[in-house]
């Protein structure tokens, strides 16, 4: 009998809650004066992967805090997603939530954004990477052409290797990871075609622990310059740190706090001017319709040089000529 | 294909495997402990990334990678104890208690180095060292001498579990209340106290599994570190019989496929890297499928015990 | 055996006497535990400085106060429903099936295969036969580690997993070769999905604009069937009682080996449907992390249901509420969802702690019946 009573106190317990919930609620979903702009993120893995996800999330927070903090833009976002159900609830929530703009942050999200697109004409969404809009006034797709950086980050690898083997670790040839390595081989050939660049893949984005072994394998077989992609190249970076001698180049997220002294450069994914011109035309009361490509000419990607790593003169002389050809369309680089 | 024959390819693969083999060898036999009791424990993983957490953090914070082991295995112990209580004292079904220490270790491990830590970093974690006279002996001291404490810890551990196992009474204690605790609960032994000592000490083994990832092999910490690492330990126990030697062979037997096709792909021959992966999976289970000795499994494991039930 | 059948034999001979008292306390006290582990996730909101109160009522406002929430959970809950009746019939003949994240990945990768390959068959046609490819591609990577362990003696916690980590390589392997989206190839974005499947391929929604689809209706269907199976068929007797007690069985001249690579195969073919209904039902494409981890929380619904298939229907659709629930709390408080899995994992082991109450409880309950109905007679 207690324990019944018991439980019906619980259950009291919860409807006060939720009552008391419901209360709280309503004053922050009633819309005042001086209502921020509201963007939504919904990503597939932690916002502090040090890859796909955080590059998303440190330009959301570096656009945040350029227009004036958190009353000026207000952020909100939902990580490990990586079940595409829960992620499109989450977007449909964030949407009918009024958000203005949503961020589907995982070409998985494709098919969920179509639909829920639809339903939400006043909402602006964005999605990538991918190159589709599906038609829809109100989607753009984004997308990063990594086989640029790729290249710039092949260029500067094959100057700098002296064992002309270079070791490229990978999660699983698909997507991003496969067109910046397909990149990377193009520059590395271009300098010299007689380098071996070798290539190992996992098969997952997540095991450290064999990404660790794969880059040791690499440089028990004689690599001295190391690159590769996904949050679990952590490890590799790790494991070129050990070596000491052995040069890492990064993609994604700038790579150099990981091991400053080794890291050359990485290419750096910069969303900052996606997130403004798309929150610029909202405002203009254009909602989407519009493919934007990360490129190197448009600044949507970078190439962030690390100022610990003393890069001989001739190198950067010719990283940039890299990059200034592949902005002129003097170098097309293939993914 | 003829350059994978090569003596520096095989001391290289050795020495990979040594490495892979570590943590195996730390969850495994802890694991063995639990199981040779009548524990099935399917949170091996929860608890490594706890384990790989603390010791991540501690030595973070303190700079001494002895102090990151101690936490490691302090947490450890606290996760033994939780999966205990709930296993043992309230006599839960093993496997779904596994699966959810496994969830609630994933889950906090991953919060607290949310809050605490934020991003990735990489740490000094415990430097190799090379055994004097012993390392210099051509291939073997390379393959064997060579490597940080936690490595050495990890293979001396076979021995030690052994002798603890075969030879010493607590051993025989354990096996009884795995074999048939209602005898064991006659003669006098406290079988609920067997399984609580047994489980807790496969639950540190386990942190230390995590901690040598993540402060000896790694050197950093990452959500989700051990990517599963936790369920392919207990998969072992079960290639081993229970027994340390037999756990021993078949780490090793993985590892060494595993570093095998990782210098199949480095070395560019002609395979499709997924297979390469899937080789040490599929070969752990052909050779154990192939191989005549078959141990039978401890009687009451995964079943708990109450008194006057049987 | 699972323990819990040795607790409910004594309340089975008993049953007759429904008690409404007993089946309500049996039915909070996994509530209970679930609120108590609440408490202490509330503790831990509290600590990431965020309004427990506000939370929880996301929690359960999330689910119950909108059409969406609901049909979500539902939607949820079918995967975990099919996964779990297989690992409710692999269970009751004493095998641990831990395979089926891997079993869910054939199924999803021959339904995405056979609807592409076949795209111009009607749906009619189409459906079944998807469902029937898939329930075969389950039952394959089940029946796998099932004649392992009854001609090796193979174990059977040691093959699922391995072959979880074979099924997601043959996956990967598929996906950026036979199986990738041309159209991601064409504009050089190689990401790792197939193309859409056809949509006459696609189950029918039941509810506009909510990803709610008929495969819920087709698992509670199933569930029945299971049942019907389980206790209704000499086949289902056997494994039954090759699960309660083997050497009995083997002496009754039951070939346990077989039964139990038998209910091994089942399991491996329902956690396939689950993987068909994903593609065919939500996904409606072959994609990276196509199981969810429904491969382990399946196991957890299975035994939330007490390994009874009808125990699992409002088992799987509670646990997947919570799930999403969960999700809804994440985004009103913004938490890391690291949190929202901590306390799921809490809910776990609070609700299979509670399980020894219960069975305390029952078979108090069932000596004072007896004693009072003797004393009656």
């Amino acid at each position: 009998m207690r324990t019944r009573a018991l439980f019906i106190v619980g259950l009291i317990i919860v409807m006060l809650a939720t009552a008391c919930g419901g209360q709280q609620q309503a004053p922050a979903g009633g819309g005042e004066a001086a209502k921020p702009f509201r963007i939504a993120v919904v990503m597939p893995s932690a916002t502090t992967d040090m890859a796909f996800s955080q590059s998303m999330w440190s330009a959301l927070k570096a656009v945040q805090a350029e227009m004036g903090g958190e009353t000026a833009l207000e952020l909100k976002y939902s990580e490990n997603m990586f079940k595409v159900p829960d992620a499109a609830a989450a977007i449909r929530d964030y949407a009918s939530q009024g958000f203005n703009i949503v961020i589907a942050h995982g070409s998985q999200y494709g098919a969920s954004v179509e639909e829920i697109a639809k339903d939400f004409p006043n909402t602006t969404f964005a999605w990538g990477t991918d190159v589709n809009t599906f038609g829809l006034p109100n989607v753009y797709a984004y997308t990063a052409a990594a086989e640029q950086g790729g290249y710039v980050n092949g260029v500067m690898a094959a100057m700098l290797t002296k064992s002309k083997l270079i070791g490229v670790t990978g999660p699983i040839e698909v997507g991003d990871a496969k067109t910046y390595i397909d990149g990377f081989v193009q520059g590395v050939a271009a300098v010299d075609p007689s380098i071996t660049v070798s290539k190992t893949w996992t098969g997952s984005f997540s095991d450290v622990a064999l990404m660790t072994e794969a880059a040791k394998t690499h440089i028990a077989a004689g690599a001295d310059v190391l690159t590769g992609s996904s949050q679990s190249v952590v490890g590799s970076i790790g494991a070129a740190k050990e070596a000491g001698n052995v040069l890492w180049f990064g993609t994604q997220q700038d790579q150099a706090s990981l091991a400053p002294e080794l890291v050359v450069a990485s290419q750096v994914y910069d969303w900052t001017a996606l997130i403004k011109q798309m929150i610029a035309n909202y405002k203009d009361g254009k909602l989407g319709g519009i493919t934007y490509v990360l490129e190197l000419k448009n600044d949507g990607l970078k190439i962030a040089f690390n100022p610990n790593f003393p890069l001989p003169a001739d190198v950067k002389a010719a990283a940039e000529k890299a990059i200034a050809d592949i902005k002129s369309g003097a170098i097309t680089v293939n993914p | 294909m003829t350059e994978i024959l090569s003596a520096a390819v095989i001391v290289g693969i050795l020495t990979s495997a040594i490495r892979l083999a570590t943590p195996y060898l730390f969850a495994s036999i802890g694991e063995a402990f639990a199981q040779t009791s009548g524990v099935l424990n399917l949170g091996v993983d929860g608890i490594m990334l706890m384990g790989a957490f603390s010791a991540f953090y501690v030595t973070l914070h303190t700079g001494n990678v002895w102090l990151g082991a101690l936490a490691a295995m302090a947490v450890g112990l606290l996760m033994g104890l939780l999966m205990s209580l709930i296993s043992v004292t309230f006599k839960a079904e093993q496997g779904i208690s596994g699966i959810g220490l496994y969830m609630f270790g994933l889950g906090l491990s991953s919060l607290l180095f949310k809050v605490l830590v934020g991003t990735v970093y990489t740490i000094s974690g415990f430097p190799v060292v090379k055994i004097p006279f012993l390392s210099q002996i051509p291939y073997i001291g390379q393959i064997f001498f060579q490597h940080s404490l936690p490595v050495y810890a990890a293979f001396l551990l076979v021995p030690l579990a052994w002798w603890l196992l075969d030879k010493t009474t607590w051993g025989l204690k354990i096996k009884s209340v795995g074999q048939n605790p209602a005898a064991a609960d006659s003669l006098g032994v406290n079988v609920d106290r067997v399984r609580y000592f047994s489980v807790c000490l496969g639950a540190v083994l386990a942190g230390l599994a995590g901690a040598s990832l993540s402060t000896a092999l790694v050197n950093l910490f990452q959500e989700n570190l051990t990517a599963g690492l936790g369920f392919i330990a207990v998969a072992l126990v079960y290639f081993g019989g229970w027994r340390p030697l037999g756990i021993l062979t078949g780490a090793l037997l993985f590892s060494v496929v595993n570093a095998f096709q990782l210098w199949l792909q480095v070395l560019g021959v002609n395979i499709q890297s997924d297979v390469a992966v899937m080789l040490p999976y599929l070969l752990t289970i052909a050779v154990l499928a192939f191989s005549m000795n078959r141990v039978r499994q401890p009687a009451a494991l995964n079943k708990p015990f109450e008194r006057g039930e049987n | 055996m699972p323990p819990n059948l040795v607790a409910a034999k004594p309340i089975l001979q008993r049953k007759l006497s429904i008690d409404l008292k007993d089946v309500l306390f049996r039915a909070s006290l996994p509530l209970l535990a679930m609120l108590a582990a609440l408490v202490i996730g509330a503790v831990l909101l509290i600590l990431l400085r965020a309004n427990p109160f506000q939370a929880y009522a996301a929690m359960i406002t999330g689910v119950f106060g909108s059409t969406s929430g609901f049909t979500q959970s539902l939607t949820k809950a079918t995967p975990l429903l099919l996964v779990g009746l297989g690992i409710c019939i692999a269970f009751r003949a004493s095998v641990i099936n831990i395979g089926a994240e891997g079993q869910i990945i054939l199924g999803a990768l021959a339904a995405t295969w056979f609807s592409l390959t076949f795209r111009h068959w009607p749906g009619w046609l189409l459906i079944p036969a998807v469902l029937l490819v898939s329930f075969l591609a389950g039952a394959v990577w089940g029946f796998i580690p099932g004649v392992l362990k009854a001609r090796l003696s193979v174990n059977e916690i040691l093959s699922t997993v391995m072959m979880n980590a074979i099924a997601l390589q043959l996956m990967n392997l598929l996906i950026r070769g036979p199986l990738m989206d041309p159209a991601g190839i064409t504009a050089g974005t190689y990401l790792a999905q197939s193309e859409r499947i056809p949509e006459q391929a696609w189950l029918p929604r039941l509810v506009p604009q909510t990803l709610l689809h008929a495969g819920a209706i087709l698992a509670v269907v199933l569930a029945l069937l299971v049942y019907i199976f389980l206790w209704r068929t000499t086949i289902g007797y056997r494994i039954r009682a090759v699960g309660l007690n083997p050497d009995a069985s083997r002496y009754a001249g039951i070939n346990v080996s077989l039964y139990q690579a038998l209910s091994l195969t089942l399991a491996g073919a329902f956690a396939g449907l689950a993987g068909a209904v994903e593609v065919i039902g939500v996904q409606h494409r072959l994609l990276e992390g196509i199981t969810s981890g429904y491969g382990f929380s399946g196991i957890v619904a299975a035994l939330f249901g007490g390994l009874h298939p009808l125990g699992l229907v409002p088992a799987s659709w509670l646990f997947g509420s919570l799930l999403v629930g969960a999700d809804k709390m994440q985004r009103a408080v913004q938490v890391p969802s690291a949190l929202v899995d901590t306390i799921l994992g809490l809910v776990v082991l609070f609700v299979v702690a509670s399980s020894l109450l219960s069975r305390r409880w029952s078979s108090r309950r069932t000596i004072e019946l007896s004693t009072t109905e003797e004393a009656n007679s």
